[in-house]
């Protein structure tokens, strides 16, 4: 197979496009893609800063990798989870990448600043998706704020899209429909303008660029992804997309570009702030506050409750013991 | 099969899956479309990598090859 735009031998075939592209062809492509993106959708221009939410996986720093490349004013955040070796091999891989670049990576601790995700959803009965999201939504609205940035940054790809859309369709959500957008303009002066440059890349173009920048990202998925509903989404739209190619990237563009609008958010007014964090919520207390604070409350009940149980088994023990010293 | 004459062994093709770490063998040369089918995968969820180059599905992958195949598909919820 040649390459579409110079005819040398193809590593990549991109059916959607009706394509296929060499190294350094596909390099270019995906660069103005990101480029025109960017500035058509007017997610954010070179003298803003922006906060870039990096997982160690492909996309987010895939992202980071081509806005530092395009001169962006850009700094990485990587929330740490707490999700045995995944996520301490995905901070090594996010560390290394910041090292070698020579770019500043913010590092949050979730052990330290609140509750694990793990532990969260062992007390919370949450899926430890739905924690790990709301985690991820404070720690990254309070570090883009705290520093100052302009905007946020996350490399969610057109797969994401696609499959978040199906979702939101197939339930017909239509408040999380009307939040769909790739640049989400602040309800708050706490919140921060938040955008999603690689959502017209598949994820196989997202992991091609990877592959071909030499980033050295985590390959391992996240153990709590497994039989996670957006895998199955995403299964089914690829398997639509190989019986009729570009349906995928049709329905998510025709939705942004069409659709989309037709959803509108509910007129709640602007957000309050948290009684505890201070940060947007239109409830008293936020969804984030109310999590840790369910998790200390139900931990520290395990605990007691571990601890009186251990206490009565000793008394029991005692009480079956003959007593020694009696004598007969 | 390919049988290597000079040395009398059978070529095979090593093939690793990735992110679940498995090891496939394969006996022949075939396209890398090919091989997808056989281990039910679609074109558009997966890398296929020789050495350093990314392979598309025309290419032909040969008996004493290593190949690996790694999932692009990541995400939770």
């Amino acid at each position: 197979m040649k390459c579409t735009r110079c005819r040398e031998r193809a590593e990549l075939a991109l059916r959607s496009h009706n394509a296929a592209f060499c190294r350094s062809c596909f390099l270019i492509y995906f660069q103005r893609q990101v480029e025109r993106t960017i500035r058509q959708d007017k997610m954010f221009t070179p003298d803003e800063r922006i906060l870039v939410a990096v997982s160690g996986g492909k996309d987010s720093l895939a992202l980071w990798d081509i806005l530092i490349e395009q001169g962006y004013q850009t700094e990485g955040f990587y929330l740490a989870l707490g999700i045995d070796t995944y996520s301490s091999q995905s901070q090594q891989k996010a560390e290394e990448f910041a090292r070698k670049r020579q770019v500043n990576l913010r590092v949050v601790q979730l052990e330290e600043e609140a509750v694990p995700v793990p532990l969260a959803a062992q007390f919370t009965r949450r899926m430890p998706c739905a924690a790990c999201g709301t985690m991820k939504r404070h720690f990254f609205d309070q570090a883009a704020h705290d520093g100052g940035f302009q905007v946020l940054a996350t490399g969610h790809n057109l797969d994401d899209e696609a499959a978040r859309l199906l979702g939101n369709v197939m339930y017909w959500q239509t408040e999380y429909l009307a939040r769909q957008q790739a640049v989400l303009e602040p309800s708050h002066p706490k919140f921060v303008r938040k955008v999603r440059p690689l959502y017209r890349l598949s994820e196989l173009e997202t992991a091609a660029y990877a592959f071909f920048r030499n980033i050295d990202y985590i390959i391992e998925e996240c153990p709590n992804s497994a039989g996670a509903t957006q895998l199955f989404y995403k299964d089914i739209l690829n398997r639509i997309d190989a019986k009729m190619p570009g349906s995928k990237r049709n329905f998510v563009q025709k939705f942004m570009r069409s659709a989309q609008s037709l959803f509108v958010m509910p007129e709640d007014g602007p957000p309050r702030e948290c009684e505890k964090c201070g940060m947007p919520s239109y409830a008293p207390v936020c969804s984030f506050c109310n999590l840790v604070s369910e998790v200390e409350r139900k931990h520290e009940h395990a605990q007691s409750t571990s601890k009186l149980k251990a206490k009565s088994s000793k008394q029991a023990d005692r009480a079956e013991q003959p007593h020694l010293g009696e004598a007969h | 099969m390919s049988v290597n004459a000079a040395r009398g062994t059978v070529a095979v093709m090593q093939v690793k899956l990735l992110p679940q770490n498995q090891m496939l063998t394969f006996s022949g040369s075939m396209i890398v479309s090919v091989l997808l089918k056989k281990l039910d995968l679609l074109p558009e969820s997966v890398m296929v990598i020789r050495g350093s180059s990314l392979l598309t599905e025309e290419e032909r992958v040969q008996a004493d090859d290593e190949i690996e195949i790694r999932s692009v598909i990541s995400g939770g919820v």
